[in-house]
């Protein structure tokens, strides 16, 4: 097949039909040139996998809020004038409160499905969130993000951030209670950034907290400025995903050279359209049945009130948990403070957490030397260390977000949250460090197994006595697809420093990054469990057929 | 990743790239046996079946479009503060129930109607496309560096450096001129982080009633929530709402206190006793770690317990941190009682209230 014909199956005797829509057609094509990519694109092939639906879930979830918000920026107000609220829920008539709280207010009972609205866009928010999450894991974890793809995985990240910023600026805006407490959290997280923070937070909020500036401003933050940008990160990371063609897992006639799938046109595209009103319609059935943020029970914001158990939305609570098990240190020094119990919580510990996210594919470049392109993709338990890293990284995550919630965990299961609070503390270091241990001998365990059903076979469960007595069970062989797909994975070698001297005796230079490279790799690759060999296999397989 | 670091890699070491291997190799057993026969599906060998699965997608699309009519009537036909009591759901309003509820089964249908429709009867052959390689070849590489170094030097950029420099020197500079546009965005914070509204006399009033506190008024083990004169709704004489100071959420966000009584001999602190009236004591009720309003107070320990991140002080001991996040003690305001027999601020705090900022010193 040359690349200059058109791939997809479409057979030569195919007539060409000749009408109103073709000459329509024609005539866009005679200013546009569009046949040239309708001829690549129509048909391309985009293999099938269910995980490859997380990104589209996210995809999906990203337009509904597009959709969502549309409606709720033509009847929320960004204002933090006072007005006495006269509406229709009665508890809070006569009421002093932002005009921003009122027109939410409005929004949830005096317009017409404007309370479903609110709902589907905080539901979708939640779930963009998420399937962000679980699609960058799914990509961590199938090595989906080597070469060539290394720029898509760090416009995903860019994307997972924004989404997170963009999350706590949406909810900050209706300036409920909660909202503002989440507000006042983040004035205190940049009035402790040394030297400018105090410059920082007057001109955040236009003054002191809370001011009457910060909710026109993040609503502009929110509505135009991170949405802007992620529209074109999206439509970037689409383009790429469709240049560079869709990874596929090992199987049989899979190959580092092909793409094997459904072509776009009509089947994936009825099944990805399909999926989005699928994604939409569970969103907007959430949004009618399930309450979320129900900001009319928590009032308007007054900084001096608070309710006991507030909790950030979930993606934000890893940076609540982490704020809450930190010791209390803070410096004074020559007159100035330094505020440790702040900044390494909500700024140097997420820092490092997303840098490494961020920087991982370079990270595992550098340590395995792997120029080439890879389309293939990993099944986990072949990259242990891989692997385990990124189970650790959840755990990390995870505690923290756990920790976010002590005084919930405290009340709800009648514990100490002093207790709750040090085991938090000693988690965040221990817990990742044993997931990692446990997912390793996981990931070898796998192997094992693998190695074990290609050499062996399949258990049948069926046991055959022999003549002299001996039970067996009956192993049947693998199908020949199903032995490549699991011996199709490659075992590289870790990198070896050259010898001290080289043949004429001459001491080398020995660089301390090519030290330090070569004890990373042999981390990464050491002790692997040999794929079987095929002389191994025709030993096993050519004499006693029982075993 | 330079190329020198690619030669580091001794090629023995990286396992071949996988190539088509649609030919085993002569006795492999794990050589890929290329791509599996396609397996007709039912829809494509019984009519019947397949008529039935054109059936199945139709019902699902009349079920949006019934649903979507639906929609239109919760719209129009549901009173919008009808509150009804559903099994399992509880009191839910009925008409963002039915918009959500026929929203979402308009749109899922279409969706399941769609994926439907593709999963039997459209084609489930697999088709095998060719990828190539991203990296240029060498005539293109070499084609467009030359392009790009004739076009650089036609520009003469590299030989006429007080150009260049003059260049990158008003690049540099003039993104200035919006970061200066920024200033604008506040004041300068100045010392307004050290004061509070509370001055030398302001009476303390009950944030609850709008009323000014007689020492009789702080029974043993209760909370009082306290601000200044001047930022509680209150009425005048003649029943008159008088307005809220301007500015009064900000002084709130600063000037926010707590009152209880303790046992004056509970009290570890002579200066907490001194700065207090016959065992009733005024704290700040900003938190010292990031700012939250403290509200949970333990009166059996005098352990006040921030709700936010659970940092916990002591305010039979100066309001020293026990437990938690803050570094700091909570700011005590001075009080004692004025000659019309209320409690009133002997001045402001000493120190600065809520989160640590750099220049608090």
């Amino acid at each position: 097949m040359s690349s200059e014909q058109p791939k997809g199956g479409a057979n030569k005797s195919t007539p060409i039909p000749d009408n109103a829509t073709v000459r329509a057609v024609d005539a866009l094509d005679s200013r546009l040139g569009i046949y040239g990519a309708a001829k690549k694109n129509l048909r391309k092939v985009f293999p099938d996998h269910w995980s490859f639906m997380l990104g589209e879930v996210a995809l999906y979830s990203f337009i509904v809020l597009l959709l969502t918000g549309v409606f709720l920026t033509l009847f929320f107000k960004p204002s933090m004038q006072e007005v006495v609220y006269d509406g229709s829920y009665v508890p809070l008539q006569g009421i002093h409160m932002s005009q921003a709280y009122a027109s939410t207010l409005d929004i949830s009972f005096d317009i017409r499905g404007g309370l479903a609205m609110r709902q589907i866009h905080h539901w979708a928010a939640l779930i963009f969130v998420s399937s962000l999450f679980v699609h960058m894991f799914r990509i961590f974890f199938t090595g989906a993000f080597r070469k060539p793809r290394e720029i898509n995985w760090l416009f995903g990240f860019l994307l997972l951030v924004l989404a997170m910023v963009n999350g706590f600026t949406g909810y900050s805006l209706p300036d409920d209670l909660l909202s503002g407490t989440g507000l006042r959290i983040a004035e205190g997280v940049v009035l402790a950034i040394p030297l400018v923070g105090t410059y920082v937070q007057f001109f955040l909020f236009g003054g002191e907290f809370p001011g009457e500036d910060i909710v026109p401003r993040l609503f502009t933050i929110h509505v135009l400025l991170i949405p802007a940008i992620m529209v074109g990160l999206v439509t970037v990371h689409l383009i790429l995903v469709f240049y560079q063609k869709h990874t596929q897992f090992p199987g049989p006639g899979k190959t580092e050279k092909n793409v094997v799938g459904l072509p776009l046109l009509p089947v994936y595209a009825a099944k990805a359209g399909g999926f989005f009103f699928i994604v939409f319609g569970i969103t907007a059935a959430l949004g009618g049945m399930v309450q979320i943020n129900p900001i009319w029970a928590y009032g308007p914001y007054n900084p001096g009130q608070i309710t006991a158990g507030s909790q950030p939305d979930w993606y934000i609570g890893f940076l609540e948990g982490s704020l809450r098990i930190m010791p209390n240190w803070e410096w004074n020094i020559w007159g100035h403070t330094l505020s440790f119990n702040v900044l390494i919580p909500s700024l140097i510990v997420p820092g490092v957490l997303f840098t490494f996210l961020a920087m991982y594919p370079w990270i595992e470049g550098w340590i395995t030397g792997d120029k080439r392109e890879h389309h293939l993709l990993d099944r986990p338990r072949n990259m242990p260390v891989r692997t385990g890293l990124g189970v650790a990284w959840i755990v990390c995550y995870g505690v923290l977000w756990v920790c976010g919630g002590n005084d919930i965990i405290a009340t709800h299961f009648h514990l100490s949250i002093n207790t709750i609070t040090w085991v938090g503390r000693f988690a965040f270091f221990i817990a990742p460090v044993l997931a990692y241990l446990a997912t390793v001998r996981i990931c070898k365990g796998l192997q094992r197994r693998d190695r074990d059903k290609v050499l062996h076979g399949r258990e049948t469960g069926v046991i055959k006595k022999l003549p002299h007595g001996e039970f067996v069970e009956i192993h049947e062989p693998l199908e020949a697809g199903v032995r490549h797909t699991l011996t199709a994975h490659e075992q590289p070698k870790p990198y070896e420093l050259e010898p001290a001297e080289d043949e004429n005796g001459v001491a080398r230079k020995v660089k301390r990054s090519q030290k330090l490279r070569s004890r990373m790799s042999h981390w990464y690759f050491a002790e692997p469990i040999e794929k079987p060999t095929a002389e191994e296999y025709k030993e096993l397989t050519s004499g006693h057929g029982h075993h | 990743m330079s190329s020198q670091d690619k030669s580091e890699v001794p090629e023995e070491h990286l396992p071949e790239v996988h190539a088509s291997a649609h030919v085993p190799a002569e006795g492999d057993p794990f050589a890929d046996p290329g791509l599996p026969a396609h397996e007709p599906r039912v829809t494509d060998i019984d009519e019947k079946a397949a008529k039935r699965a054109e059936r199945q997608v139709a019902f699902l699309f009349v079920i949006s479009m019934l649903s979507t009519i639906g929609f239109i009537w919760a719209y129009v036909g549901i009173d919008k503060h009808r509150i009804i009591d559903i099994f399992f759901f509880g009191k839910i309003g009925a008409q963002n129930l039915a918009l959500g509820g026929f929203l979402g089964l308009a749109l899922f249908c279409i969706g399941a109607g769609a994926i439907h429709w593709a999963r039997t009867l459209m084609t489930d052959e697999e088709i095998v496309q060719e990828r190539h390689e991203f990296t240029s070849d060498p005539e293109t590489r070499e084609y467009a560096i030359r392009e790009f170094t004739q076009g650089a030097a036609d520009s003469v950029i590299g030989r006429r450096p007080l150009i260049r420099r003059t260049m990158i020197g008003a690049m540099a500079l003039v993104p200035l001129s919006g970061v200066v546009l920024l200033r604008d965005l506040g004041p300068l914070p100045g010392t307004k982080l050290r004061h509070t509204d509370w001055k030398p006399g302001t009476e303390l009033i009950n944030e609850a009633t709008g009323l000014p506190i007689k020492p009789d008024d702080i029974v043993k083990g209760s909370l009082t929530m306290v601000l200044p004169d001047g930022l509680v709704e209150k009425y005048g004489p003649a029943g008159e709402k008088v307005e809220l100071s301007h500015g009064w959420l900000e002084k709130a966000g600063m000037s926010a206190v707590l009152v209880v009584r303790l046992e004056p001999e509970d009290i570890k602190s002579k200066k907490e006793l001194a700065w207090g009236y016959e065992g009733i004591v005024a704290y700040s009720k900003i938190c010292t770690h990031v700012g939250c309003p403290i509200g949970l107070y333990e009166q059996q320990t005098h352990h006040l317990l921030c709700p936010c991140h659970q940092s916990t002080f002591d305010l039979a001991d100066d309001g020293k941190v026990v437990f938690g996040p803050a570094a700091r003690s909570l700011p005590q305001l001075k009080i004692h009682v004025n000659e019309a027999g209320n409690l009133a601020a002997t001045q402001d705090f000493t120190e600065p209230v809520g989160a640590s900022f750099w220049e608090r010193g």
